[in-house]
């Protein structure tokens, strides 16, 4: 849910009253809403509530900057090479203050550049807890240094990083190619730390006016830096934003630094927008801004801040992929320009006929309000191996258990026990699966978190105890805004312990939430966050049994009366301002609220939280979704991109509300939405307490067989969702995939967001058009074939398919050459199948070859890694054989599963089948259907854990 | 795993007291057994093809409709039987086969899957006939008290009819009275009216003369005034100081317009004055008086809506008012008020005037009035008498109009209404009208909305009622109330809820829906296996 109102609507909240009947707290919040978009009347996000770069001093101080020279210069002879750490001071040459810049070879094709102020007047916060340890280094070599600069290796790949002193910039170089240049438009600017002029005794007046430490105007002359600072310095030591003033008191301490990416047409990350996967350039417009904010009824297609942000963009072009990580916690702003931008695809022929034309080129500039300069540069080459690289610096997509890839249902609210109950046999009743059930706001006594409403839910424990009955879960909300109320225990422990947020003046920081005046905890201490993780366990968190997991909402966090409906960057933090930690505060609740629900069992269990805000790292920890959405076409489109741009900078457990959080969906919409969904990582169905209901049951039989089709889609392929995820967890790999990660050299890829692949094996072009009756499918690869996953029929890589579709129709290709398994016993809940039989779905490549994996575990405890018990099976078909094969001989784990059915698509007729097994050989039975070449092996029935081989003569 | 595939299963039947033991598959119903013999190749139901009969349960799906695998998991369309002996024999789908849930009372579906099921069907069916024979008692209690109730509706219903075939009867007396009663009225109110107006007539030419003589000592008056130098004339001069005069109103009084105002003589004296008097009267102001202040609008009393029934129609004076009004201009305003004596009542206008009042009527005029105005009232009364008798008639005819049911037995419900408090609002239903919420602790009544249709199921309509365009909400629809009826024997609204938000869901119980025991005597179980 989200901030439904501006802030400054908040003096009309307790007078105005939409609806009668509704007498508490929050339905006053609503009847705001209501008189504010009765006068609007549109539907989509009040723009003005938020910042534009211009709105934003330090953007706007920082973005006045255009390239030029740089004034920084290197320091050379201060130049100290330790083993792996080069350290070398720069000098701006406007304003005399020295920086620090230190330079490390990393493991695995990184480099690593830290710029801070040589002597700040305090320490400038750097982001602890987002890096799993120091990123071990590899030694780095001068190769040759004269007065122009250094010339470092960086390894065996006969790369170089060339420092050039004057002006200061770094170029990293393989062979004869730029890769990346930081500093090459001069736009590097430090703002030092200093005193008040007010308090400064000494002061020299151009330092203290000079907004930007790099400022450097050349083309207008010294002649306008008086005139120029005096306008700009309203917003150096104090700030105000509509009603809300930012009081600055350690002044502008704002960075910036250029990248320039020669060859590079493509970049993609940053997330999280609303926008297409590939990244605009944000010339004439406002930059991508970074900054974790509650947004009401979020627009597309703009480069806005929402809910969380990850500052890692990825550059790709046909011969390389790279990433650049800006560990920067604070607001943050990314410009993006290209001198192709704009051109034609016949302009840039043209030029390429003409031989005169400049090689294409992507410069991008990033800008934080404060810390300092920490980027991480991640060589690649391959996709793969820059999502390896940065998942050996911040971290992988935590293991999620079995049961969270199953379908979950969620509605602010279910009402009561009641409610649940009858959703639960609703279920059954119509014989769709589903794993977890979700209480939204209102099951909480008064919205204090922890606590059960007692008059609709006065028996939680029955409650989850008839889930589990039925081996299923549940969630309940979990946000970190805390009710000030003395009558409240989990307040009066965070007063006594003095955990709680601070404002400007050492008072504890309060602000209008869902249950009113709340108390946000510091989540950034440790001590708070081990208390935090403490209330979950079960004697703490009364109610809560095993089955009961959490939803971390609002943890930008969402401040209802703040400026920009979160906390004031001069509320404290401990030493630190809000302004430092912000967009990392939501990644430390959720960080806290997983580990409370490891330690509740005793470190056995794996957790399940979802958070709507986030940060690097924040994989580690669970899921993550889109928002408040709404039930509208073209949201339901955005889902794509915005997964697909989360899953390339490690956060793979992505989805979106099925169905749109706001507004009622049509019913095209809401069974194109299950189908899309059902084949997204997180799949989760969620509406608003304004819509009516929607659970799969309420729009018909043909509707409803529709929907309870497609989810047992999902709970059909969850081996193979599982599988990916381990994959996921043990390597960085992103589970859902755009198309160009596993086809880099292919150019029709780079820009495809409306369909994707999972793993490596299934393409899916969900329906996202109103009244489809046909979509165009990319199928890449010229070597390859893609067979339908519904009809077997066989198509050819890299053409553009037509696919006529009707409403049951969800477009999904097996690659030719992978080996996928599934369980096609659905039952009514994932862990119900746990002890089923597995299908193999061989689909054979143009050579009769397919390779795919089994991965089998406990489906929910760590002992996957604390005592190896998993089964890792590698699958090959080569050679008229299908092998299985272990990949990890020393695991141990006993499954009951079996093989129950190979189908071998594109095979031709055997004459017999053999089962080599323990040394024996006993026939099988099998099946051709000539119509579409699909081999059925019979009911092989050897254990999935086993070794085997099943020969095709 | 895969060793227990053909488990030939043992069933128990209760028949008669004996029981008896069938062989077959596991998870077929008994009325398909003839499908599934053992010594012959199995045929898919649906014919589409023929296996090897130890296919069948062998946890592997072969037919497409499933029916080779009654008793696993292995097809996703299978359905699986149990007998639950003691209880009710059921389907369930195949995927509910071992997996660790216990779906059948009498345990069979998880036969393999290391769930701890006990059988449960004893007490199930023991629990079932409780239920069912307290619900047969309710059903039979309240299939009688919905006899009564019809027996009610009937007698009320053919009562209402009767009433109103009296009322028409009565109406059309009445009618007739009042149509008498109009007549007397108007022949009351001639001579009425033709008093009056000789009374006013003399009064108004009394007043005249009065008036007349006023005007002329004001002339007087005026004449000396203007005289300034008391020579017996007006001059011009004399009368041009008078500013107030300026015929064009332009704020000066020329020579030539006071000439204009004294009809081109220099000077008047006091008889000629009288005509150059007329042509300033309206506008001269005495020196030795203040200018008058203009006098005071008294704002109308408010319009006073007779105490009658709400939905008839305001008790319609204007006619009698209109019949005295015409000569009447000043006096439009108490006519309301009194009818009897306007001669004692003072007008504002006249407040300001020094004129007497109307003096009061003599008595052969009063005398006139009085009749009149009892004949007025007996009309009056009449024709109210009228309107009321039409509302009620037109009350028994729409509550006659209410679908109340085949047998008209919801009847009793009609101006009912049926609480319910929670812990946060009293809910309150009022059959065939509305549904409404109000909060317990203070807040106003919200409309869950107002009596739209039945709307139950095809078969039987009466099961729900819908009331809709309830108080709208905020992006949303109006609210609406479902009402679910069932069987009871008392009428009482059992819950509420709100399970999408507006559109509210009330059970609610009544004799009225009970239907008639098929048969006294509770089915026994199991039986229709055999």
């Amino acid at each position: 849910m989200s901030a439904m109102f501006e802030g400054n609507a908040l003096s009309a909240m307790q007078t105005s009253h939409c609806h009668t009947s509704l007498n508490n707290y929050r339905m006053g919040l609503l009847s705001v809403v209501c008189v504010s978009l009765f006068f609007s009347s549109t539907f989509a996000v009040d723009r003005g509530n938020f910042k534009t770069c211009d709105q934003s001093a330090f953007c706007k101080r920082q973005r006045a900057l255009k390239p030029g020279q740089s004034p920084y210069r290197a320091l050379l002879e201060t130049l100290e090479l330790s083993d792996s750490r080069l350290t070398l001071q720069l000098i701006n040459d406007n304003n005399k203050v020295h920086l620090l810049l230190e330079l490390y070879r990393l493991q695995g094709n990184m480099t690593r550049v830290k710029i801070n102020e040589l002597k700040p007047l305090k320490p400038r916060f750097e982001v602890p807890d987002v890096l799993i340890a120091e990123p071990p280094t590899e030694p780095l070599s001068v190769l040759s240094k004269d007065d122009n600069g250094v010339v470092l290796s960086l390894g065996a790949e006969n790369q170089r990083l060339i420092v050039s002193a004057r002006p200061f910039r770094l170029d990293i170089m393989e062979g004869p190619e730029v890769l990346l240049s930081l500093n090459s438009r001069g736009l590097l600017a430090f703002e030092h730390l200093r005193l008040h002029k007010d308090t400064q005794a000494q002061a020299d007046g151009a330092e203290v006016k000079e907004s930007v430490d790099g400022d450097q105007q050349q083309d207008e002359g010294k002649k306008d830096e008086d005139g120029e600072s005096e306008k700009e310095e309203d917003g150096l030591w104090e700030e105000t934003f509509k009603s809300h003033t930012d009081t600055k008191p350690n002044g502008p301490t704002s960075i910036s630094l250029d990248f320039s990416l020669p060859g590079v047409e493509h970049v993609y990350g940053i997330p999280e927008h609303a926008d297409d996967l590939k990244l605009k350039t944000t010339d004439g417009g406002d930059p991508y801004r970074l900054y974790n904010l509650d947004v009401f009824q979020y627009e597309l297609y703009n480069p806005m801040a929402l809910y969380g942000s990850i500052p890692v963009m990825l550059a790709h072009n046909t011969q390389r992929t790279m990433g650049i990580f800006w560990l920067n916690a604070a607001e943050t702003w990314v410009d993006i320009s290209s001198n192709t931008a704009g051109k034609t695809v016949f302009g840039k022929m043209l030029d390429f006929v003409q031989g005169s034309s400049e090689k294409p080129q992507t410069d991008v500039r990033w800008i934080s309000e404060s810390g300092i300069i920490d980027v991480f540069i991640m060589l690649g080459p391959k996709p793969s191996k820059v999502f390896s690289q940065y998942a050996s610096l911040t971290g992988t997509q935590s293991f999620p258990p079995l049961a969270s890839l199953g379908y979950h249902q969620c509605r602010w609210n279910y009402n009561d026990q009641e409610d649940v109950k009858s959703v639960d046999q609703g279920f059954d009743q119509h014989d769709i699966p589903y794993d977890f059930i979700w209480l939204d706001i209102e099951h909480a006594d008064g919205k204090r978190y922890f606590t059960w409403d007692p008059h609709k839910f006065p028996q939680p424990k029955e409650m989850l105890q008839g889930l589990m009955d039925k081996r299923r879960k549940m969630v309940s909300i979990v946000d970190p805004h805390i009710r000030v109320d003395s009558g409240y225990k989990i307040h009066n422990e965070i007063t006594s312990k003095d955990f709680y947020v601070k404002n400007k003046d050492g008072k504890n920081y309060e602000g209008w939430c869902w249950p009113g005046n709340s108390g946000y905890p510091d989540f950034t201490k440790p001590e708070m966050r081990a208390w935090w993780a403490s209330m979950f366990a079960y004697d703490q968190y009364e109610g809560s049994m095993e089955n009961l997991f959490t939803w971390n909402d609002m943890n930008e966090p969402s401040v209802f009366n703040g400026p920009e409906v979160t906390m004031h960057k001069d509320a404290l933090h401990g030493k630190w301002e809000h302004r430092d930690i912000h967009n990392i505060y939501g990644l430390y609740v959720q960080m806290a609220t997983a580990e409370g629900q490891i330690q509740r069992s005793g470190g056995v269990e794996r957790p399940f939280v979802l958070t709507r805000a986030f940060f690097a790292g924040s994989q580690r920890y669970g899921a993550v979704w889109t928002g408040d959405n709404a039930a509208e076409w073209d949201h339901l489109k955005i889902s794509i991109p915005m997964c697909l741009s989360l899953g390339l900078v490690g956060v793979s457990f992505c989805g979106a509300d099925v169905g749109g959080f706001f507004k009622n969906p049509s019913t095209e919409l809401l069974v194109r939405w299950y189908q899309t969904g059902a084949y997204q990582p997180f799949f989760r169905a969620h509406a608003h307490l304004d819509t009516t209901r929607r659970e799969p049951w309420l729009f018909g039989p043909e509707n409803t067989a529709l929907i309870r089709e497609v989810i047992r889609q999902r709970y059909a392929l969850l081996p193979y969702w599982y599988q990916l995820f381990y994959q996921a967890h043990k390597t960085g790999m992103p589970v859902m995939r755009p198309l160009w990660v596993d086809y880099p050299k292919d150019t029709a890829t780079f820009t495809i967001d409306d369909e994707f692949l999972i793993g490596s094996d299934l393409l899916v072009h969900p329906v996202t058009e109103e009244g489809s009756r046909g979509v165009t499918a990319y199928l890449p690869g010229a070597e390859e074939v893609w067979y339908d996953v519904h009809t077997f029929q066989k198509h050819n890589g890299a053409q553009n398919l037509y696919i006529p579709v009707t409403l049951s129709s969800i477009p999904v290709f097996q690659r030719g050459g992978s080996i996928i398994p599934r369980k096609d016993r659905v039952r009514r809940s994932s862990t119900c199948m746990e002890n089923d039989p597995y299908t193999l779905y061989v689909a054979l490549s143009p050579k009769k070859f397919a390779e795919g994996e089994l991965y089998i575990d406990d489906g929910h405890s760590f002992n996957y890694d604390t005592k190896k018990e998993f089964i890792h099976r590698s699958l090959t078909f080569a050679n008229n054989a299908l092998t299985s094969s272990n990949l990890c001989p020393d695991c141990n784990f006993l499954t009951s599963s079996w093989i129950e059915k190979v189908l071998i698509l594109g095979a031709s007729k055997p004459s017999k089948v053999l089962l080599k097994m323990d040394g024996k050989e006993t026939p099988v039975d099998f099946e051709f259907d000539t119509s579409m070449s699909v081999l059925t092996l019979r009911k092989p029935g050897m254990n999935a854990g086993a070794d085997w081989t099943l020969l095709l003569q | 795993m895969t060793c227990l595939h053909l488990l030939l299963t043992l069933v128990f039947a209760v028949s008669l007291g004996t029981p008896v033991e069938i062989q077959r598959p596991r998870g077929v119903p008994l009325t398909k057994k003839q499908f599934y013999e053992e010594s012959k190749p199995f045929t898919c139901l649906d014919g589409s093809r023929t296996i090897p009969f130890d296919r069948v349960n062998d946890d592997y799906c072969d037919c497409k409709d499933g029916s080779d695998e009654p008793g696993t998991a292995a097809c996703p369309n299978g359905s699986f039987h149990c007998t639950n002996a003691g209880y009710r024999p059921m389907f369930i789908p195949s995927s509910r086969i071992n997996d660790g849930i216990c779906d059948c009372c009498d345990t069979t579906d998880e036969y393999n899957s290391g769930a701890k099921c006990e059988n449960t069907c004893k007490e199930l069916g023991r629990k079932e006939r409780e239920v069912l024979q307290k619900m047969a008692e309710i059903t039979k209690e309240g299939f009688l008290l919905k006899q009564q109730l019809i027996e009610e509706a009937k007698k009320g219903r053919e009562e209402k009819q009767g009433k109103v075939t009296d009322m028409q009867e009565n109406k059309k007396q009445l009618e007739e009275k009042v149509e008498a009663l109009r007549t007397v009225k108007e022949a009351a109110e001639q001579p009425e009216k033709e008093a009056k107006e000789r009374h006013l007539k003399a009064w108004e030419e009394q007043k005249a003369a009065i008036r007349l003589e006023k005007d002329k000592a004001k002339m007087a008056e005026a004449f000396l005034e203007l005289d300034d130098n008391s020579d017996g004339f007006v001059s011009v001069s004399e009368l041009q100081s008078h500013a107030e005069l300026d015929p064009d109103a332009d704020g000066t009084l020329t020579e030539t317009e006071v000439q204009g105002l004294m009809g081109g003589a220099a000077q008047v004296d006091t008889s000629t004055f009288e005509s150059v008097w007329t042509n300033i009267k309206d506008k001269y102001h005495s020196e030795s008086q203040p200018e008058e202040p203009a006098p005071v609008e008294t704002p109308p009393d408010e319009v006073k809506e007779p105490a009658v029934d709400n939905d008839s129609e305001p008790y319609p004076e204007d006619d009698i008012s209109e019949e005295d009004d015409e000569d009447e201009d000043d006096e439009d305003d108490y006519h309301e008020d009194d009818d009897k004596a306007p001669p004692t009542v003072k007008t504002p206008e006249k407040s300001h005037e020094d004129e007497e009042a109307m003096p009061p009527y003599d008595p052969d005029t009063q005398a006139l009035i009085e009749a009149a105005q009892k004949a007025r009232d007996d009309f009056e009364d009449s024709e109210k008498a009228l309107r009321v008798m039409d509302d009620q008639i037109r009350n028994i005819e729409k509550e006659l109009s209410f679908d109340f049911g085949p047998d008209a037995e919801f009847t009793y419900m009609y101006s009912q209404c049926y609480e319910l408090s929670t812990s946060e609002y009293i809910y309150r239903l009022c059959p065939f009208n509305r549904v409404s919420q109000k909060p317990k602790y203070g807040g106003s009544e919200t409309n869950l909305g107002i009596w739209g249709s039945w709307s139950g199921p095809e078969n039987n309509k009466y099961l729900v009622m819908k009331y809709e365009h309830g108080t709208g909400c905020w992006q949303g629809p109006n609210r609406s109330t479902t009402v679910k009826l069932t069987c009871g024997k008392e009428t009482v609204v059992t819950s509420t809820s709100e399970p999408s938000r507006c559109e509210y869901l009330m059970e609610f119980t009544t004799p009225a829906v009970c239907q008639e025991p098929a048969n006294t005597e509770p089915s026994p179980h199991g039986h229709e296996e055999l």
